[in-house]
């Protein structure tokens, strides 16, 4: 606007400089740190012409490709029953599909476990760990991918183009394939690389899931790191993971330039309706399998956790209080389960400080310097956990000794993780504020500092309140990164369930159960509770 | 007082704001008339100081208000479209200014009060933004700037959202609340009825420059060049030649009213100017009729210039294709003497 005091000045440059310097610190160099070890003497060239590596990137890339195909199976139907009908309990439903999405892996994993194990429902598949969990696993995560890109975009298009073609003398099946298939097809593109990045990083459910013979790059890259101690290949597997990563990034910003089309998106309230006669079945059917896959392996994880044997009790969550498992462990559960809190707690608040100055900054101005940062602050988006967790051992193992040992290393990887989430809706959020607005407060006597309190804050409060949630999600649930920088003494829940997962014996299972069922409502709860929250005074916009 | 001396806005190339001069009397309505991008908007942004300044300047009492920030001006703000607070109720809106100027709760509840009954919207406090139609929400936006005694209120174009209806009500109450709280205002309008319905003088803008101020009738009695009066509502530009006291018009010669040299001219004719006449100098033909619901906009092919537009009463209108008469009143008939090149 008009004049710029120096008190103005010096907090716009910390606007820039605090998320700029917060990055560039804890994610360009840890990232640079490995770098700088992949390209040492040769270790690149090791790892390609290596056999067994070579397997690991064919079986990463494999399992993507497989598990992607998978859950636009499973997701496209839901979206498809999202979009075009209207029916009781719509909301609730597609709550209920994004449960899964925000879960833990850990959570996940063990909730598959639970299923196969001795004792489950599913045991006469006779599956144990292997590929088949893996994949399942994969498509429990995302198939809320498929259903929130395509079934939101679905919902929206214009159904009386499909009409229109009906009128022109195509048959129902021919208006779809014509007409909808190709409207739809950046939509499921987008979700298809979506879900290929996830599975392709994925790690947490890899590792607890697949057998030791079926790694990822992401497991790869941990069993390298941490139980070869062989930094070189693991740095070398990181790169060629990065390099991989982008090249998808940047395909799919390719192919959603190119298909781009234009195209009249009507409220989802028009295009949805009542299903009539025989639409009822399918449409129950597509309803009642989907939630049964996804509402299925969490029940039986609750259910498992509140048997001991064939008899219910709670036996399995009063013995993580007892001092029999505290001899093996460092720590005792609910400790790390307060660890994890307090964590999450602090992730959120650094992703929010941070996130939010760069948001005010990339809303503020349009431009070149102002999208370059855009473009920095996303880079975390394209870069698996266990990259990060790996910069970060990397980075900070020689750095002064009050940092290379802190606690507080993992609740700063969370919130690199975060940010970007923070900045994606927080941004569109301010960008929606008429500036006028602000003049308007202006004009009534309220200084710069105070048309912000007046105006952005109260408007973007639920922007904010949604990032929190999901900040908040994020460190609850993180694994790979945590599971390279927690200290033994400071366990978050997801590695305190690893552990009980790495040893042998029933007890340890049980255990594990009971404190997945934990970090499963602590999240649901967090996230909830935090959407929940009204902001005084806040009206729809 | 307000004072505008020859204030300057760049964009880019081109000048928003072209070496603008403008003052205001105490309790003086202006109105600032002008086609889109006349640079309306912007010259009330500068007086805001939401706009700097290139060159000029803008003072108040004989002092430069360059130093002093926007929030600290008093002048009372209506924007285009109301920008009212969606996360506001109405009292919310109303109050925002005396919150700023702090301003203690009992004092600020009898202002509101007292706002919300000038303009007419007592039952409305509690009210969501969204709820109201587009006249209450024009009238919230009032009471909201009336709120804090303004030193100046300016309008920015605040019918121009409102369907006719409204519009006509509103005007009535604006000029009457303004009138009332003796306030100087700058009312900026694209619409010359509103203008001159609403202010006791009217600034002309085009291209980012005044080119007309005066009264109301003034202006309209004599607007300042063609341009002016085809904005106006005066029939098209045509070109004519004036010679020995006759306009030679394309539509026929007409005996020229004013002085002025022989040459080549401007010539528009005022909208009541052409009239059917059995005995007038005009052979025309009716290409279409305007039913405006009191009278019929007639429509004819004259000469070999463009159509004459003729008013006449609903119940007299020619039908199409039929040959009339028209004379052109000759003090109906400016003209614009064209320099020579």
């Amino acid at each position: 606007m008009t004049r710029r005091t120096p008190l103005g000045r010096a907090a716009r440059c910390a606007r820039v400089a605090i998320p700029v310097g917060f990055l560039a610190l804890f994610f360009a160099w840890p990232l640079g740190a490995i770098f700088a070890r992949s390209l040492r003497a040769g270790a690149l060239v090791d790892v390609v012409t290596d056999p067994v590596l070579r397997r690991v990137a064919w079986f990463t890339l494999w399992q993507a490709v497989v598990s992607t195909a998978l859950t636009l199976a499973v997701g496209l139907p839901a979206a498809y029953v999202v979009a075009r009908y209207d029916f009781p309990g719509r909301r609730a439903f597609r709550a209920f599909v994004t449960v899964p999405f925000v879960l833990p892996t850990v959570v996940v994993a063990t909730a598959f476990l639970a299923l196969l194990r001795p004792g489950g429902p599913l045991e006469f598949l006779h599956w144990q760990r292997g590929i088949a969990p893996m994949l399942v696993a994969h498509v429990f995560f995302n198939v809320a991918v498929v259903v929130r890109t395509v079934g939101g975009f679905w919902a929206n298009l214009d159904p009386r183009r499909e009409e229109a073609a009906r009128m022109l003398g195509a048959s129902r099946f021919r208006a779809f394939r014509h007409v909808t298939v190709p409207l739809l097809a950046p939509a499921i593109a987008a979700a298809a690389s979506i879900v290929f990045l996830f599975t392709f990083t994925s790690f947490g459910v890899a590792l607890l899931l697949a057998d030791p013979a079926h790694a990822t790059l992401e497991v790869e890259i941990y069993r390298q790191a941490v139980e070869l101690f062989d930094l070189r290949t693991a740095a070398a597997l990181a790169l060629l993971q990065i390099v991989a990563v982008l090249a998808v990034l940047f395909a799919l910003a390719r192919v959603q330039e190119r298909r781009a089309v234009a195209q009249r998106l009507v409220g989802a309230a028009d295009s949805a309706r009542r299903p009539r006669g025989r639409e009822r079945f399918v449409v129950g059917a597509i309803l009642g399998v989907t939630t049964l896959f996804l509402g299925g392996p969490l029940a039986v994880l609750v259910w498992r956790s509140l048997h001991v044997g064939a008899h219910w009790s709670l036996g399995s969550f009063r013995a993580l209080g007892s001092s029999a498992s505290a001899s093996t462990l460092f720590v005792s559960p609910w400790a790390a389960v307060r660890n994890s809190v307090e964590f999450a707690a602090i992730a959120t608040a650094i992703a929010l400080v941070v996130g939010g100055m760069a948001s005010v900054v990339i809303a503020a101005r349009p431009g070149r310097a102002t999208r370059t940062m855009d473009a920095f602050l996303m880079l975390p988006l394209g870069t698996s956990a266990v990259t990060v967790g790996f910069g970060f051992l990397l980075a900070f193992e020689h750095a002064p000794s009050g940092l290379a040992t802190s606690p507080f290393l993992v609740p700063i990887a969370h919130a690199v993780v975060a940010v970007p989430f923070v900045i994606r809706a927080v941004v569109p959020a301010l960008r929606s504020i008429d500036p006028r607005l602000r003049d308007a407060a202006t004009m009534l006597g309220a200084a710069p500092r105070r048309v912000w309190r007046e105006v952005d804050l109260p408007i973007t409060a639920r922007a904010f309140a949604v990032a929190a949630g999901f900040c908040a999600a994020v460190s609850l649930g993180e694994f790979g990164a945590t599971l390279f920088i927690a200290r033994p003494d400071w366990p978050t829940v997801p590695i305190a369930i690893q552990r009980f997962l790495a040893r042998p014996g029933e007890i340890n299972v049980d255990q594990a159960l009971a404190m997945s069922v934990i970090l499963m409502l602590l999240t649901v709860v967090v996230v909830f509770a935090i959407e929940r929250v009204r902001v005084r005074d806040l009206g729809e916009l | 007082m307000l004072e505008i001396e020859q204030a300057l806005v760049r964009f880019g190339d081109r000048r928003a704001l072209d070496l603008v001069d403008l003052a205001l009397l105490p309790a003086e309505t202006v109105a600032v008339l002008g086609p889109s991008g006349s640079g309306k908007t912007t010259l009330l942004r500068a007086v805001a100081g939401l706009q700097r300044l290139d060159g000029g300047r803008i003072c108040w009492d004989r002092a430069d208000l360059v130093a002093v920030s926007p929030h600290e001006r008093r002048f009372g703000f209506m924007f285009q479209e109301y920008a009212l607070f969606p996360h506001r109720d109405v009292e919310g809106n109303v109050e925002f200014g005396l919150r700023m100027a702090t301003t203690d709760r009992a004092a600020r509840k009898a202002r509101v009060d007292e706002v919300l009954e000038l303009v007419g919207l007592t039952g409305l406090r509690a009210r969501r933004i969204a709820t109201l139609s587009g006249g209450e929400q024009q009238r919230v936006a009032l009471a909201r700037a009336l709120a804090v005694s303004p030193r100046l209120l300016m309008l920015d174009e605040p019918l121009g959202a409102l369907d006719r209806v409204w519009r006509r009500r509103l005007l009535t109450e604006i000029r009457s609340i303004l009138d009332r709280a003796a306030l100087s205002a700058l009312y900026v309008t694209h619409d010359h009825e509103e203008a001159f319905a609403v202010a006791a003088r009217v600034a002309i803008m085009r291209e980012g420059k005044v080119v007309q101020v005066g009264a109301p009738a003034d202006v309209w009695r004599a607007p300042v060049d063609a341009w002016t009066a085809a904005f106006l509502g005066f029939g098209p530009i045509v070109r004519a030649e004036v010679r020995d006291g006759v306009v030679h018009t394309p539509w026929g010669p007409i005996p020229a009213r004013a002085r002025g040299a022989a040459g080549w001219a401007e010539i528009v004719v005022r909208p009541d100017g052409a009239r059917l006449d059995p005995a007038g100098s005009i052979d025309a033909t009716v290409l279409r009729s305007t039913f405006t619901g009191t009278r019929v906009e007639v429509e004819a092919a004259a000469g070999d210039g463009p159509p004459v537009t003729v008013v006449v009463a609903a119940g007299d209108a020619p039908a199409v294709g039929e040959r009339i008469r028209v004379s052109i009143d000759p003090g109906a008939l400016l003209v614009y003497p064209v320099p020579a090149d």
